[in-house]
């Protein structure tokens, strides 16, 4: 039994969806011109970009690679991954904190934590950055007592804000603040049952915030995270200003030694996207997981999605039309397979 | 604010006398008079926005009374009378009152990152500090004994309905309540699963369990039901035998409101 599908968009899953039913439709897939000429445009640009770094001598990639392993690079790197981890570790504690803080009753508390968020994310990180790192101008001694009373330890700001302590305060104070808006959009996301499920079980409200709402608002408070996190990584490029030795900061060392400027920004840049790519699929990875239940078809990854549409143009071109799905690819796949088994 | 003094009905399961309650400018309870006696079976009907639903929520403090007096067991609901003074009940104090009074409601609201079996364990765990073991097995017992022992190990989104609303009672019950409370419990169900969670809600009625059931379901309400209450615009319109209710309505709103719905 064969039949000219009317429309050929259809005809896949009407198929898929009736195993040992009916013999599958044939019919010749929509020509998708527009695409392809994209696609072509796509790989001239691509070509000229990788043309132009091969042919240009000034890229120096020899210095590149010499530069890349160096010592001091390599201690830059691990300093502006101890910065992301610790400044990001600061940044989702606090966040918590100042969500809940937001969330409460009383307008004295929730209104601290928008002043906090609004201070924070209202100034330049970088312009943060400066000012711890010149805190001493402000407060020559700092001082660690009873409010208005008796002063337990005191001490010299100049030697308690290192560039360090003034990178971590700068990167993670700041970071909080978002992480904030963040953390509340996703105790919001909850649906108010949940508590009231909860509370009528007789869970006090702290038990109900730790059992019920954030297990479940980590779906929602995960990929932004991710998010931050890659950004943070970047950003603490700029601690670099402050004249602490980052991945950055190293690199602008040699540069301002050798005068080979370029190359070593290159080896810089590599290690951030490597960092960037590791994190990206972290990210993935944990999203997928909190995602569990929530959605019926996952997100695919890019190469399933390349070779879903590979396997649905040797068979019927259906595949790389899908909704851009793992299931869509899939029934592609089986789609061609059957239609092999038929013939 | 007017509550009078506490409840010289200390038999009483629910005693309420002139019960207020307002959303800002929404009057919605205008003096609820009600009583429910221990292992009483008691439907609750009327029109949407009567404040049944309102009413429910507020015997177990998720809504808090207005005016009037209120009191489960013969204790005020989120209050305590010292003297001749009241005093707001602290969160730790209404959670402990919770615990004798189960609920469940229209939407199920099961805690969709834990499995049947932890739906019904978390507060014995949590709340009573019972051991996971002890818990983990009463939670089992309880699941068998509203049909569901196979799926003790499903989360909620592959169940049906009607499983979810069952696991939802097993869940309430893990608390050993007192007294127990509908909130239009197969209002959200397919028609052909509503049977599932009745029978469930029947044979707990036949155990002599206190329940409070605002529903749509007057069959059940004629036939599992000790008293019917038909509310509407915030007061108790009628309030009776279920059978005499339904069959002879006194008040002209009981009568236009049975018309439409029977």
């Amino acid at each position: 039994m064969k039949h000219r599908a009317a429309r050929p968009g259809t005809h896949v899953s009407a198929d898929a969806s009736a195993p040992g039913g009916p013999a599958a439709l044939e019919a010749v897939p929509v020509r998708h011109r527009g695409r392809w000429v994209a696609a072509l445009a796509v790989l001239l640009v691509a070509a000229m970009a990788a043309r132009s770094m091969a042919v240009n001598p000034r890229f120096q990639w020899d210095v590149v690679g010499q530069y890349l392993f160096d010592r001091a690079i390599l201690t830059g790197l691990e300093r502006t991954l101890e910065l992301t981890v610790i400044a990001m570790v600061i940044g989702v504690v606090l966040g918590v904190v100042l969500a809940v803080m937001r969330l409460s009753p009383n307008p004295v508390v929730a209104g601290g934590s928008w002043v906090y968020v609004w201070f924070f994310r209202g100034t330049p990180v970088l312009v943060q950055l400066l000012f711890w790192n010149f805190l001493s101008a402000l407060y020559p001694r700092l001082s660690l007592g009873v409010p208005f009373g008796p002063t337990l330890v005191s001490g010299s700001a100049t030697a308690l804000i290192t560039t360090w302590t003034a990178a971590i305060l700068g990167l993670g104070l700041n970071e909080a603040a978002y992480m904030a808006e963040i953390v509340r959009a996703g105790i919001l996301s909850v649906d108010e049952g949940q508590a009231e499920a909860a509370q009528a079980l007789g869970l006090t409200r702290l038990q109900v915030l730790r059992h019920i709402v954030l297990p479940q608002a980590m779906r929602v408070i995960i990929p932004p995270t991710g998010n931050e996190t890659i950004s943070m990584l970047k950003t603490t490029s700029l601690v670099s200003v402050i004249g602490y030795a980052e991945l950055l900061y190293a690199a602008q060392i040699i540069y301002s030694r050798t005068y080979q400027t370029i190359p070593l920004l290159i080896a810089a840049a590599i290690w951030y996207l490597v960092a960037t790519s590791v994190l990206t699929v972290g990210q993935y990875h944990l999203e997928r997981r909190f995602g569990r239940g929530s959605s019926r078809n996952q997100a695919a990854t890019m190469v399933q999605r390349l070779r879903a549409s590979f396997a649905g143009r040797n068979g019927r071109g259906a595949g790389a039309t899908g909704s851009g799905g793992a299931g869509a690819g899939g029934v592609g796949g089986v789609g061609a397979a059957r239609a092999e088994e038929h013939r | 604010m007017t509550v009078t003094g506490a409840s010289a009905h200390g038999t009483a399961a629910v005693h309420a006398r002139g019960v207020h309650k307002s959303f800002g400018r929404l009057h919605v309870l205008r003096g609820v008079d009600l009583e429910v006696e221990p292992s009483q079976v008691l439907c609750i009907i009327g029109p949407s926005g009567s404040g049944k639903s309102t009413f429910l929520r507020c015997i177990n403090h998720l809504e808090k009374v207005d005016a009037g007096e209120l009191s489960v067991h013969g204790e005020l609901v989120g209050y305590e009378q010292r003297g001749s003074r009241l005093y707001e009940l602290k969160d730790r104090e209404v959670a402990r009152k919770r615990t004798e009074i189960g609920m469940v409601f229209q939407r199920f609201n099961l805690f969709p990152h834990l499995t049947a079996q932890q739906n019904v364990m978390l507060a014995p765990v949590q709340v009573k500090g019972e051991s996971k073991a002890t818990a983990a097995e009463r939670a089992r017992t309880l699941l068998d004994r509203v049909g569901l022992a196979d799926k003790a190990d499903a989360y909620p989104n592959q169940l049906s309905g009607g499983q979810q609303q069952r696991v939802a009672i097993a869940r309430a019950l893990a608390m050993q309540p007192k007294l127990m409370l509908f909130d239009e419990p197969t209002s959200a169900l397919d028609p052909e699963l509503v049977g599932e969670v009745l029978d469930v809600m029947r044979d707990l009625a036949a155990e002599g369990m206190t329940m409070i059931v605002v529903t749509h379901e007057m069959g059940f309400a004629r036939e599992a039901g000790d008293a019917l209450v038909f509310m509407d615009a915030g007061v108790v319109v009628e309030a009776g035998a279920p059978r005499a209710v339904l069959a002879n309505p006194r008040h002209e709103r009981t009568k236009s409101f049975l018309s439409k719905v029977l």
